[in-house]
């Protein structure tokens, strides 16, 4: 999990320009980090490369907009490693 | 192409889906109202205008790649490097890869070129979305036929 972060976190400094000290496990992407979605298309891009998956960004999405799940589900970041986590062990599977 | 009406590619003159790339041809019109602004005595084709000859073909890419299902949208350009001039009548080859195949959206990466020289090139962000409108797919299957689509790309697979 904490390679994972790292990696993530990483992502986000670089690619929003967040210094990477505010980003912790903890962070809300989109409320604590103000991360936007255009934003966050391009760290989906960076991790689906880092990671060589495909995160499900359209089915989040769809889950949160019907309310089926929330958004500190996806968006939290530590939830969000678990996801990433999840996604890598199931391709290795 | 027809600069007013936003059209700027003419045809499709390669796709290749197990490689996910494409070739189109554009050539730019002698006379337009654009070129009378931009600029009075030196006409050029606009920078953002390649830039969106460069969104259109990689959209028909992505097009051609989910089959019709799906509409892509340019959402980000990046690194975006205009190399020379570009003034009419100019016959232009442009150049798309599908770069990352994302969730919902996709990332490409475009050249354009005359007579195998390099003339601008670019990463673009498209956002993959179903058709907002009925009357957006009729239109772009329309195209699509004007541009000289292969039949085979106009399903999934």
């Amino acid at each position: 999990m904490s390679s994972t972060f790292d990696t993530v976190a990483n992502i986000i400094a670089e690619t929003c320009d967040i210094p990477r000290e505010k980003i912790t496990p903890e962070s809300h992407a989109i409320d604590d980090l103000g991360i936007d979605s255009l934003d966050f298309l391009d760290i989906a891009f960076a991790i689906d490369k880092a990671f060589g998956i495909k995160l499900p960004l359209e089915q989040w999405t769809q889950e949160v907009n019907e309310g089926k799940a929330t958004t500190e589900e996806y968006f939290v970041l530590n939830n969000l490693c678990a996801r990433i986590d999840e996604l890598v062990a199931a391709k290795g599977a | 192409m027809r600069l007013e009406y936003f059209q700027l590619i003419d045809r499709i003159v390669g796709l290749d889906r197990d490689a996910r790339t494409i070739r189109t041809e554009a050539t730019v019109p002698n006379e337009s109202t654009i070129f009378e602004g931009h600029f009075p005595g030196h006409p050029l084709m606009p920078g953002v205008l390649l830039i969106e000859s460069m969104a259109q073909t990689s959209g028909w890419l992505l097009i051609a790649l989910n089959g019709f299902a799906r509409m892509p949208f340019l959402a980000a350009v990046k690194e975006a490097k205009l190399r020379r001039f570009v003034t009419p009548g100019e016959r232009l080859t442009l150049d798309a890869q599908l770069a990352h195949d994302g969730s919902g959206y996709a990332v490409t990466k475009v050249k354009v070129s005359a007579n195998g020289k390099p003339i601008c090139d670019s990463e673009l962000t498209l956002r993959v979305m179903p058709f907002p409108h009925p009357d957006l797919k009729v239109h772009m299957v329309s195209m699509a036929d004007r541009l000289g689509f292969p039949m085979e790309a106009r399903t999934d697979g």
